[in-house]
C-alpha cells in the first residue's frame, strides 16, 4: 500500500512540488511510486500559470494558453482531483482534511500550499460589488466584464501588482487612476529615478496618477461608484482593484494549531512544526522571509519534494530575487539593493532623451543591487554576476555597456533575441528556431533552461547558445523565468552544483566515482551522461595519482581518441608540435593514406593535418604506422590541451623578436597530454603584428623585443573573446612557469565543459592575477602540480592502442545470420 | 522457434558499455549494465541513427553520442520528450556467454 499524500491548494507552488516529485519514481509508472495523491483546491480550474493573469488581463493571451496542468494531466499521473471546493479543517489527530462540501480525505503526508491573498484596505465601503483584488482567474473574470460595462477603474497601490493591473485595465478601454500612498511608484524595486521615468512614460500612454495619496472610504450603494481621499477629495470609480500587498494564507494553518508568525513557519526541509506536514509557496515563512515571486517558491518546491521522496537532505537556504514589470515595450528590471547604503559605490548612467537609466550599487567592487529602465538587455548578466559575487573590477569601466561591450562579439546577439524573427536559427546544432522555443515554452508551461533542452533539444550539444535560450525564456515567460537558482546543479542526477563538487572532492579527499556520489547523495546510481564525464575530469585532476580513468566516463571521442563523424567513422589528427614538420614525416602520412584509403586530408587551422573517414576498426592499426614515424595523438578529439599555433618567429620574419616557433615548441612538450574541462589552445606570435592570433588563444604569448606578454581567456569560435593581459615576463623559462601555473589553475578550478573565457570572466581577472602574478608560491605549486600530473598523462594513447590496449573498442563481433 | 546465436563472452563487454555485433543485415549494439544486465539492440538511434553503441551508458538507458537522445535498453524508445523507438533483441546469458535471438533479428 503506498501512502496518502494530500496537497492542498492547486496552485504554482504546491503542483510544482508534485511534478518534483514524480521525477523521482523509480519505475515507469506514472504520477508518484510512492504515495496515492489528492489535490484539493479552491479554486474550478486546473492549475494555471498566475503570473500570465497580467497579459490575460491585457488581452494578450487567453486562459487556455496559461493552463499549466489540464485535467487529462491529473488523471494520467492518477491524482485524485478536487476542484471549486476549499479545505475548511485539518485534523491532525485523525490525520485528515476535511473540505467545505464536507468530505474528508485522510493524509500520512500533508503539503499546505495555499498561496495568500490580496490585502483589502480596512476602508468603510471596502465589500461594496465592483471592489477586489487581483489575484485569479475570477478576479480577471470580473474585470474584463465590468470593462464592458463601465468606464472608470481605480486602482488602489502603485507597485508592480497594481500597475500591471492598471495596464490591462487600460488595454480593456478602461480610465484609470493609480493611486498610491507614497512619493514613488514600485518603490520597492525602483530608485526613484528609475520610477520617475517609469511613471512619464505610464503617463504618456494615458494612465494618470495619484501620488501620496491615501483612500478613505469607498461609496455607492451596491455598486462602488466613486473613491474619498484622506484629503476630503473624491473621484468617480465603477470598478476598484486593491493591490496593496498579499498576505500570506494561513488561516487553514492556524486553525489546526501550526505554528505561524506572518506566515506558515517551516524549516530548511519546508516542515511545519508537524513534521509530517510540509508548506511551500507564498503562504510560507522561511528563515523569517516570506516571498512573493515564483522563482524561489520553485526552489521550495524541489526541496519538499526530495524530501517526500526521502532522496537526499537538500536544504532551502533563502532566494535572491529579481523583478521584471510584465507591462509590454517597458523594460524594466531590478534586483538585490539597489538603494545605495554608507561605503557602497554607485555606477550610474542616464540618459533623459532616450529614456534608458542604469544604475549598479557596488561594495568591493562586487554587484549588490541592479536598476534598469529603458534598456534591460543586460539584466541576466548582471544578476548572474550579482549571484556568482564576481570581482567586477576588470570590466568597472565598461559594465554599464553591457556585455557585448567585453571584447565579446558573440553576446551581442543575446541582447537581440526579442526583435529576431520566428524563424530565425538560434541552435545551429540541432537547428532549433526561435519560433520552435516559445511555442514549447507556452505550450508546456517552461520554466527553465534544463525542460527546454528537454522539448527542443536547444542548447543541449554544443551550448554556446544557451545565452541566447535563456534570454528567449526571460523574454516568453517573464519573471516566472527560473533561469537564477542560488546555484545551478550539475545535471538531474544531483541538486549540488560543480563548485560543491569540486570542493568535496578536494576536501574530504574522494578519491572514486561512488564515493562522491554517495558522499553528495546522488540520486542515480551510476550517474548519467552529463555528470559521469565531470566527475571523472574533476578526480583525475585533483588526484592524478591515484585516481583510474574511467573509460566508460568519457564521451565517445575520448574513449576512441578520434573525433567520431556523422557518418560513424573517425578523423585523426597527429600532433606536430610547434606546427613544424619534416619531410619523412610527411612522407609517412601520405603513406598511411594510401595504405588506409583516406578519402580527403585537410590543413587545420591549428597547423596541423586532418584524416578523415576512418573506420574504427582501423584505427590502431594507423595509429601503429604512425607512432612508427615517430607522431603522437594530436588530442583534437578531446577535451584536453590542443594546438600550439606559432608563427615564423625571428629566425625567418624580418620582424620576429624572438624565436617564436622555437618557444612554441617547447610550449607544446611542456602541455601535451593534459586533459582539462574543455579544449584549451596556445599560440605565440614573434611580434606584436600577432600572425599567429595568440589573443584569441586560452593562453596566448606575444614575444617582444624585452620579453613576453602572456595573454589568457581568449577564445576564437562562435563567441569571440579577446584576452586579457596577464603579465610581461622576460625569459623563456618564466613563460614556461606562468604557463604551468595558469594552465593548472583552470585544471582545478573551471567547471567542467567551461572554456577559459567564461571562466576568467566569472572569477575574475584580479584574482587569477593575484594567484599567478603576485603570490609566486603558490604560482610555483601550481606549476609542481601540473608537473606531476603531466608525468602520468604524458603518454601517447594511440601508441599504447597499437599495442592492444582496449582492444575490445576497437574490434567488431561478427555473426552470420 | 528462436535461434540462439552465441556472440560474446559476457566479460569481454566492459560494465557500462557495449561491444558492436555485425550480422549480414546490421549492426546490433549489446550492452552491459552496471549490474550486469544484458541487452541488445540495433545499433541506430531512432533520432538520426546515430550509433547507440558508442554512447555513455548509464542505469538501463544509453544516451546517443550525437544529439544526446536518452534511450531505454529495455524497451529501445527514446526517453523524456523525444519521441522514436528502435528495434530491440532478445538475448540471454548462459556460462556466462551471451547468446542473442537471430530469429527475432532476422525478421526485424
Ligand atoms: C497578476 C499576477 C501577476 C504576477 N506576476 C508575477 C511575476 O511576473 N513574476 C513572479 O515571479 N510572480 C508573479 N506573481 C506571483 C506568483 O503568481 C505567485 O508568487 C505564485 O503564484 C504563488 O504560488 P503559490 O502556489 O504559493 O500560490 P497560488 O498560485 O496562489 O496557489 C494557491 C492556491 O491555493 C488555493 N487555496 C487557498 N486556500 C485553499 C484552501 N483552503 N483549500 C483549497 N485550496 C486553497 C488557492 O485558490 C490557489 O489556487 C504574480 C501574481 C499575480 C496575481
Ligand atoms: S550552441 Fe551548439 S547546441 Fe546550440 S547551436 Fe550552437 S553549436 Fe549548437
Ligand atoms: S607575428 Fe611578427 S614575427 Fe611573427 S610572423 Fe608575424 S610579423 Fe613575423
Ligand atoms: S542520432 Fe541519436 S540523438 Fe540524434
Amino acid at each position: 500500500m503506498k501512502d496518502k499524500l494530500v496537497l492542498v491548494g492547486n496552485g504554482m507552488a504546491g503542483m510544482r512540488a508534485l511534478e518534483e516529485l514524480f521525477k523521482h519514481n523509480t519505475t515507469d509508472d506514472k504520477g508518484s511510486d510512492q504515495y496515492d495523491v489528492t489535490v484539493i483546491g479552491a479554486e474550478p480550474h486546473p492549475n494555471y500559470n498566475r503570473i500570465m493573469l497580467s497579459p490575460v488581463l491585457a488581452g494578450e493571451q487567453i486562459i487556455d494558453d496559461i493552463i499549466l496542468n489540464s485535467r487529462e494531466w491529473y488523471e494520467e499521473n492518477n491524482i485524485e482531483l478536487i476542484t471549486g471546493d476549499a479545505a475548511v479543517e485539518i485534523s491532525r489527530v485523525k490525520k485528515s482534511v476535511i473540505t467545505e462540501s464536507g468530505k474528508e480525505f485522510p493524509y500520512d503526508r500533508l503539503l499546505i500550499a495555499t498561496g495568500s491573498n490580496p490585502f483589502i484596505i480596512p476602508i468603510p465601503g471596502a465589500d461594496k460589488e465592483g471592489v477586489l483584488g487581483f489575484r485569479d482567474i475570477h478576479d480577471v473574470d470580473v474585470m474584463v466584464q465590468a470593462a464592458k460595462d463601465h468606464k472608470k477603474a481605480v486602482v488602489i497601490g502603485g507597485g508592480l501588482l497594481g500597475l500591471e493591473a492598471a495596464n490591462g485595465l487600460m488595454k480593456q478601454g478602461m480610465d484609470v487612476t493609480v493611486v498610491h500612498l507614497l512619493d514613488s511608484l514600485m518603490e520597492r524595486q525602483l530608485d526613484k529615478p528609475a520610477s520617475s521615468l517609469l511613471k512619464s512614460s505610464l503617463e504618456e500612454r494615458g494612465m494618470t496618477f495619484l501620488m501620496e495619496t491615501s483612500t478613505a472610504e469607498i461609496l455607492g450603494d451596491k455598486r462602488v461608484t466613486s473613491v474619498k481621499f484622506a484629503d476630503g477629495s473624491e473621484i468617480d470609480a465603477d470598478l476598484v482593484v486593491m493591490a496593496v500587498g498579499i498576505r500570506p494564507n494561513l488561516e487553514l494553518a492556524k486553525k489546526a494549531g501550526i505554528h505561524c508568525e506572518r506566515g506558515i513557519v517551516v524549516n530548511d526541509t519546508m516542515q511545519t512544526f508537524d513534521p509530517v506536514i510540509y508548506s511551500v509557496g507564498e503562504c510560507v515563512q522561511h528563515r523569517n522571509e516570506c516571498y512573493g515571486l515564483v522563482a524561489p517558491l520553485f526552489e521550495q518546491a524541489k526541496v519538499a519534494a526530495n524530501h517526500l521522496a526521502h532522496v537526499g537532505s537538500t536544504r532551502y537556504i533563502g532566494s535572491m530575487t529579481s523583478t521584471k514589470l510584465k507591462v509590454t515595450g517597458i523594460d524594466l528590471f531590478s534586483a538585490g539593493e539597489f538603494n545605495e547604503q554608507e561605503g557602497d559605490e554607485v555606477l550610474q548612467i542616464q540618459d533623459v532623451a532616450s529614456g534608458v537609466y542604469k544604475k549598479l550599487v557596488l561594495k568591493d567592487n562586487v554587484i549588490k543591487g541592479a536598476v534598469m529602465f529603458g534598456d534591460t538587455m543586460d539584466g541576466t548578466w548582471y544578476f548572474s554576476l550579482m549571484r556568482d559575487a564576481t570581482n567586477i573590477a576588470d570590466f568597472r569601466k565598461t559594465i554599464l555597456f553591457g556585455q557585448h561591450d567585453l571584447g565579446d562579439a558573440g553576446h551581442g546577439e543575446s541582447t537581440m533575441v526579442m526583435s529576431l524573427p520566428d524563424d530565425a536559427e538560434i541552435c545551429g546544432c540541432n537547428g532549433v528556431t526561435k519560433g520552435d522555443i516559445v511555442q514549447a515554452i507556452s505550450k508546456n508551461g517552461i520554466f527553465t533552461l534544463d525542460e527546454v533542452r528537454a522539448h527542443t533539444k536547444a542548447s543541449s550539444s554544443c551550448g554556446s547558445c544557451t545565452g541566447l535560450v535563456e534570454s528567449i525564456l526571460a523574454s516568453t515567460v517573464g519573471e516566472g523565468y527560473d533561469a537564477t537558482p542560488s546555484k545551478k546543479a550539475v545535471c538531474k542526477c544531483t541538486d549540488h552544483c560543480h563548485d560543491d563538487v569540486i570542493n568535496a572532492i578536494k576536501e574530504h579527499e574522494l578519491k572514486t566515482m561512488p564515493a562522491v556520489r554517495e558522499f553528495l547523495e546522488w540520486k542515480t546510481p551510476d550517474g548519467c551522461a552529463a555528470c559521469r564525464p565531470a566527475l571523472n575530469y574533476y578526480l583525475m585532476a585533483h588526484w592524478p595519482e591515484d585516481y583510474k580513468d574511467d573509460l566508460q566516463s568519457r564521451f565517445i571521442n575520448e574513449r576512441a581518441h578520434g573525433n567520431i563523424q556523422k557518418d560513424g567513422t573517425y578523423s585523426v589528427v597527429p600532433r606536430m608540435f610547434g606546427g613544424l614538420v619534416k619531410p619523412d614525416e610527411l612522407r609517412a602520412i601520405a603513406d598511411v593514406c594510401d595504405k588506409f584509403d583516406v578519402p580527403e586530408m585537410k590543413v587545420t587551422g591549428g597547423q596541423r593535418i586532418d584524416m578523415f573517414g576512418i573506420k574504427k576498426e582501423d584505427l590502431p592499426a594507423m595509429w601503429k604506422d604512425l607512432s612508427d614515424a615517430g607522431f603522437v595523438s594530436g588530442h583534437a578529439y578531446g577535451k584536453a590541451m590542443r594546438t600550439v599555433k606559432t608563427c615564423a618567429g625571428k629566425t625567418w620574419c624580418r620582424f620576429g623578436t624572438q624565436n617564436s616557433t622555437g618557444l612554441g615548441v617547447k610550449l607544446e612538450e611542456l602541455t601535451w597530454g593534459s586533459y582539462m574541462q574543455h579544449k584549451y589552445k596556445l599560440a605565440v606570435s614573434g611580434c606584436p603584428r600577432n600572425c599567429a592570433e595568440a589573443t584569441i588563444k586560452d593562453f596566448g604569448v606575444v614575444c617582444v623585443d624585452s620579453g613576453y606578454e602572456l595573454h589568457i581567456g581568449g577564445n576564437g569560435g562562435i563567441k569571440v573573446r579577446v584576452t586579457d593581459l596577464l603579465c610581461k615576463v622576460e625569459t623563456e623559462e618564466e613563460v614556461i612557469e606562468y604557463c604551468a601555473a595558469f594552465t593548472q589553475k583552470y585544471r582545478e578550478e573551471a567547471h567542467y565543459l567551461e572554456r577559459t573565457a567564461p571562466w576568467v570572466e566569472r572569477v575574475g581577472l584580479t584574482y587569477i592575477k593575484d594567484c599567478i602574478v603576485d603570490d609566486e608560491k603558490e604560482r610555483l605549486a601550481l606549476a609542481e602540480r601540473f608537473k606531476i600530473s603531466q608525468k602520468i598523462s604524458q603518454v601517447d594513447p594511440w601508441k599504447a592502442r597499437a599495442e592492444g590496449q582496449d582492444a575490445h573498442e576497437f574490434t567488431q563481433l561478427k555473426i552470420a545470420g | 522457434m528462436s535461434n540462439w546465436s552465441e556472440v560474446v563472452a559476457l566479460e569481454e563487454i566492459p560494465q557500462l558499455g557495449s561491444r558492436v555485433v555485425k550480422t549480414d543485415t546490421m549492426n546490433i549494439a549489446v550492452f552491459r549494465t552496471a549490474s550486469d544486465e544484458i541487452f541488445a539492440m540495433k545499433d541506430e538511434c531512432p533520432h538520426k541513427k546515430g550509433p547507440l553503441s558508442q554512447g555513455i551508458v548509464h542505469g538501463t538507458s544509453v544516451t546517443c553520442p550525437l544529439h544526446n537522445w536518452r534511450i531505454d535498453l529495455t524497451s529501445g524508445e527514446a526517453l523524456g520528450p523525444d519521441e522514436g523507438c528502435t528495434n530491440v533483441f532478445p538475448v540471454k546469458v548462459e556460462n556466462g556467454m551471451v547468446f542473442i535471438d537471430l530469429k527475432v533479428v532476422q525478421t526485424a
